[in-house]
């Protein structure tokens, strides 16, 4: 058993890698937010595998963690990926210069 | 080879791609999901090595507020060079910069790869003095009852840092609220998330606070789930940065370091020196301190990636 | 009841297997950013949610409830930010 989960999260791993070069190479800023998405779900269930094939707890934490961690990065992309400035205010644009 | 090696190995070759791929990309943009994924990879990459503690620093940190950092240095960067024409680094500058890491990476590489095998490690004695603190995680016991001296410094370094960023604004704007204010769509799916989200972040982050003395966890991973959560909300525009001049944001960063102190203080009386715990009294008074310091560190670090003040106080 | 429960894992977790590969196909092969995103959510989320039932049964009592949380967490988030990803990736497409 614990020889098949570790195959199956080398093999998801694998998926990871493969979609990671695709994103990354992807020719508009759109196309590179989603590499964390991809971690979000390719990297937890890699690491659920892992933890349930060498049969250690804390492991599950970590990857609430990186399921957290995995969505506000994405927002931060989602939300600075624009030279857009009708989501911010406050007195200063995008492109003003630093006094 | 088995198959838990090979996915190690694999794990080292991607994250070696990563980084490359990472150092030569064209576009800011690109090299900062770049890192960020490299961020959330290698805490994968510190599971396998048993690191649980260090994993989950890392996703905290190298993942979710690393990013926005850079994101928001980026930004800033981006109106800069418009505006002022500044000179990229030349090719010997980039090349010297890239052989000066490259160095540092292989002696710290061959320093660890000529340790002898096993390794000479202090890990026997921290794990046999681990019954007088009465805690289950050695990691912390380290940091908290061993060396309790560098957290208190650490500790004390978050303020400083916050301090050291505020005074980057300008005069008129001293006092007010860091950062721009961020605008979402009411009825949208980013404020439905930024509602969601929040109280199971909160709740995940005083639970990694509390298990922290017997399981993987601590008063720093917390504190970050606890920062990027409240950086969620301000994202979707449901909260906005209070103005740094007030006093009950001064006391919250104040609190965690200044509660550690007195507890060091405190050691002169009981035991009798800096720091030191009463017997049998090691594990409660380190969850005071643990409890104490979240918020300040929460606080401290979502202000940092907020930034100098940019706005007047009521605006 | 064990051999029952690990062929029930093996034929889950494979099962789960074969939709990330599906979804890394999708994201390989589809033409469009938006297609590539509906191929990288759907698949790899109904891939990690058959991977956890896969993995109950190796698990017990508050363990198996927080890999289910994991779950539950990682689809309510994964489909909130696709929706952002699409509609960033849908206003630079109309910028073009």
């Amino acid at each position: 058993m614990p020889y098949f989960l570790f195959s199956v999260c080398g093999f998801i791993l694998m998926m990871v890698a493969v979609g990671l070069i695709r994103i990354l190479r992807g020719p508009t800023n759109a196309e590179r937010m989603m590499a964390t998405q991809l971690f979000g779900t390719g990297g937890i269930a890699a690491l659920l595998l892992l933890a349930a094939a060498v049969d250690v707890s804390a492991v599950v934490d970590v990857a609430l963690v990186l399921a957290l961690l995995a969505a506000f990065a994405s927002v931060a992309f989602v939300k600075n990926a624009s030279r857009e400035t009708d989501d911010l205010e406050g007195g200063r644009s995008e492109a003003r210069p630093r006094s | 080879m088995t198959i838990a090696s090979a996915i190690y190995i694999g794990l080292a070759v991607l994250v070696l791609a990563l980084a490359g791929w990472t150092t030569f990309a064209r576009d800011d943009y690109a090299a900062i999901v770049g890192f960020v994924t490299y961020g959330l990879l290698l805490s994968l990459v510190w599971v396998s090595l048993s690191s649980h503690d260090i994993a989950l620093t890392e996703a905290g940190i190298g993942g979710g507020v690393t990013g926005v950092l850079l994101l928001g240095a980026g930004a800033r960067l981006r109106g800069a060079r418009e505006s002022t024409g500044v000179k990229l680094p030349g090719i010997a500058q980039r090349v010297s910069a890239a052989a000066l890491c490259t160095s540092i990476s292989v002696g710290l590489a061959l320093a660890v790869l000529i340790l002898p095998d096993p390794a000479p490690t202090l890990a026997p004695s921290a794990a046999a003095s681990l019954a007088a603190t009465e805690m289950g995680n050695p990691v912390s016991a380290v940091l908290l009852a061993y060396r309790a001296l560098d957290t208190l410094l650490e500790s004390a370094v978050l303020p400083l840092t916050l301090i050291g960023v505020w005074s980057l604004a300008s005069d008129r704007f001293w006092g007010g609220r860091p950062g721009l204010q961020y605008r979402a769509d009411r009825e949208g799916v980013l404020v439905f998330l930024a509602q969601l989200l929040p109280p199971f972040g909160v709740l995940m982050g005083i639970h990694m606070v509390w298990i922290g003395t017997d399981h993987p966890g601590g008063k720093f991973q917390g504190g970050t789930i606890l920062a990027a959560m409240w950086i969620l909300t301000r994202m979707a525009g449901i909260t906005d940065t209070p103005s740094i001049s007030r006093r009950w944001l001064r006391i919250v960063l104040i609190t965690g370091p200044a509660a550690f102190l007195a507890i060091g203080l405190a050691g002169f009386a009981m035991p009798g020196t800096f720091l030191a715990y009463p017997a049998g009294f090691a594990k409660p008074i380190i969850l005071v301190i643990e409890a104490a310091m979240t918020p300040s560190i929460a606080a401290a670090l979502a202000l940092l990636l907020a930034g100098p003040p940019e706005r007047k106080p009521n605006g | 009841m064990r051999f029952i429960l690990d062929i029930f894992t093996v034929i889950l977790v494979s099962a789960g297997a074969f939709f990330f590969l599906a979804g890394t196909v999708g994201l390989l092969r589809f033409p469009d950013t938006l297609t590539r995103l509906h191929a990288l959510t759907k698949a790899d989320n109904l891939g990690l949610g058959l991977v956890v039932i896969g993995l109950l049964p190796q698990t017990g009592g508050l363990y198996a409830a927080k890999l289910v949380g994991v779950w539950l967490l990682v689809l309510v988030a994964s489909s909130a930010v696709s929706q952002l990803i699409g509609r960033a990736a849908r206003r630079g497409m109309l910028q073009k």
